[in-house]
């Protein structure tokens, strides 16, 4: 990869999620993916008292479920990767005391699941680590006081806002062991057209998510049709719209394998106007729908694009716009990734 | 075509994008539960000088301002405020329980941080600019008649 | 009591000045603090300007209530203390007028907040 036009990276040593956990809130809980999920919390609070500790203790229990999940011990754990929403990203961190693991934190807003697993996947996939934890989380509540208004504040929602997953999501990365292999993860630029609506992340995102896809096609010459899912982090209804109008625009059409997953994550009943969007949005959808299904057959490819805002309450009252980006990584099924390796050598016998 | 050519049409696309709701419902749940709010003070100021004939109009005004910021201070803190206001909007905000729920929904929310730097310093980050734009403008009004 | 047709009116007038708020947040995407410092200010200026009293005295609570009228005692506290006490009075008549509401919304805020705790939204 000396060639910097590139920004896509192959995993040759087939780094594989050996386990995964997803919490998610009561709310999700209701949503259409709730057979999924490996816990549903029965309140926000999660038994703490205030709910930035509730989503500490969300990620101790996503990445303990993980290490359970995966088959090895907290101490066979050598690295524990983790972004989050909050200032200084806290929830990471605090909860990164309770491991004894070394600990990278990462901030991508809501991009963190896909940036966590690639640069997981980059570690393992080089030898340096074994047992790389990747993980993220959101919970409404923080989000909304951070970044909007108090709880209990009697204003309406502007239709194109997104509602803030309450939720966590971790996978553990390992050169042994079976599971679902990541064999490629592009790395996105920050793109930034001009939105200043903090109540309209879909926009914000959609450009991001949109130079991240092309890039990705481009680098590893294929198109939409070969993944069986192609799924973009937060995007809401009104930025998966935008996507395909954008991907359409640079010739790329995108077809009933794309979904999104704020999108996905509740039912039409719920009311959620634009669909789910934060960090544990995409990161809840992954370790749980996206997973299993690639675990029992049903998707062989999937791309996974997770979108991110990289606003603050600061830049946004100083009336700054707001940057997107987007990563993404390829996730295989064990055999499908055999198979195409099978395929590739038969081709070049054949070639002979 | 510039980035700012570009960012331009990209606005304009997403504003264009964005599906139109409609208004009429908001409107008219604005409408009916601000005028209940509205009357609901007025038949309180009228029972109050029912009750004490002897009160000064003023006074009575003043109790229903108290009475009706004691009501949405008390719905805040129960949690079923925020409900009503989805539904009602600007029906919940432009009454004076609109102000109290802005100065009673960030004490709540912030006590977490302490009494001192949480609950009373944050109590006044939406109603701060009401108390000082009114203070200020009412200084100037008074200066003006000052020098009339 | 009133007659039927005072309520009446009481309820169209402080139900139109909400739904001119309401229009203003579909169409401007105003936030909360916006509304309530604008309304404020439009009752000030009726009060500035000598009209609000005969609008108060058709209206009653419909523009009572709503923080036009908040805005409105602001004022025409300043004006009366103004006429009473001259300069003194550009200081405290504003604020006098409108203690009762601002001490009893700071009062119940903080009885109610360290009472309740904020939960997270459900819809």
């Amino acid at each position: 990869m000396s060639d910097s036009k590139y920004q896509t990276i192959y995993f040759k040593n087939k780094p594989k999620i050996i386990g995964f956990y997803s919490i998610v809130g009561p709310k999700e809980g209701k949503g259409s993916l709730k057979e999924y999920f490996d816990y549903i919390m029965k309140d926000d609070l999660f038994g703490e008292k205030t709910y930035e500790k509730a989503e500490r203790k969300m990620v101790e229990q996503a990445v303990m479920g993980a290490v359970y999940n995966a088959n090895i011990t907290p101490k066979e754990l050598q690295l524990f990767l983790s972004g989050d929403l909050l200032n200084q990203i806290v929830t990471s961190s605090f909860a990164a005391r309770s491991f004894d693991v070394p600990y990278v934190g990462l901030f991508g807003a809501c991009s963190t699941m896909a940036e966590s697993l690639a640069v997981g996947a980059s570690l393992v996939n080089a030898g340096y680590f074994n047992n790389v934890a990747c993980s993220t989380a959101s919970h409404f509540s923080t989000a909304e006081r951070q970044f909007r208004y108090p709880l209990e504040l009697g204003n309406q929602r502007p239709p194109t806002s997104q509602w803030t997953v309450t939720g966590a999501g971790c996978c553990i990365l390992s050169n042994k062991g079976d599971g679902p292999v990541i064999t490629s993860a592009t790395f996105g630029k920050v793109t930034d057209f001009g939105i200043n609506d903090v109540n309209n992340m879909g926009s914000v995102m959609a450009p991001g998510a949109a130079s991240t896809l092309i890039a990705h096609f481009n680098d590893t010459n294929t198109t939409p049709d070969d993944y069986d899912l192609i799924v973009t982090g937060d995007l809401g209804k009104l930025g998966s719209e935008i996507l395909i109008d954008l991907m359409e625009d640079h010739g790329f059409k995108m077809g009933v394998n794309y979904n999104d997953c704020g999108q996905i994550i509740y039912n039409g009943k719920q009311s959620v106007l634009m669909g789910g969007s934060g960090c544990g949005c995409s990161a809840t959808v992954l370790n749980s729908y996206i997973l299993k299904k690639i675990k029992n057959g049903e998707y062989k490819k999937v791309l996974f694009v997770a979108t991110g805002a990289l606003l603050s309450a600061t830049s946004t009252q100083q009336g700054d716009t707001i940057p997107g980006i987007a990563h993404a990584v390829v996730i295989e099924s064990q055999e499908n990734f055999d198979n195409s390796k099978k395929n590739v050598k038969s081709k070049k016998r054949s070639k002979k | 075509m510039t980035e700012i050519e570009r960012n331009e049409r990209y606005n304009k696309y997403v504003e264009a994008k964005i599906a139109k709701t409609h208004a009429w419902p908001s409107l008219f749940n604005a409408f009916w539960i601000g005028g209940f709010i509205c009357v609901l003070g007025q038949i309180f100021n009228d029972l109050l000088l029912i009750w004490f004939p002897t009160m000064a109009t003023q006074s009575a005004w003043t109790f229903t301002l108290i009475f009706l910021i004691f009501l949405a201070s008390f719905l805040t803190g129960l949690g079923v405020f925020d409900k009503i206001a989805v539904y009602a909007g600007a029906g919940t905000i432009v009454p004076i329980t609109g102000f109290s729920n802005s100065i009673a929904s960030p004490a709540m929310e912030f006590k977490n941080e302490g009494i001192v730097f949480g609950m009373c310093a944050k109590m006044f980050v939406i109603a701060g600019p009401v108390i000082v734009f009114g203070t200020v403008a009412s200084m100037i009004v008074g200066l003006i008649y000052l020098f009339l | 009591m009133l007659p039927w047709y005072e309520y009446l009116i009481v309820f169209c007038v402080g139900g139109l000045i909400c739904m001119i708020g309401q229009i203003l947040i579909i169409s401007t995407k105003i936030t909360t603090a916006r509304i309530l410092v604008l309304f404020e200010m439009i009752g000030v200026f009726l009060a500035a300007i000598d009209i609000y009293e005969p609008i108060s005295a058709f209206a009653k609570a419909g523009i009572n209530v709503p923080i036009v009228g908040f805005g409105a005692s602001l004022a025409k506290g300043a004006i009366n203390a103004v006429k009473a006490q001259g300069l003194l009075g550009v200081f405290t008549g504003g604020m006098a007028s409108v203690a009762g509401g601002l001490a009893a919304a700071i009062g119940f805020g903080f009885l109610f907040g360290s009472l309740f705790k904020a939960k997270t939204k459900k819809f």
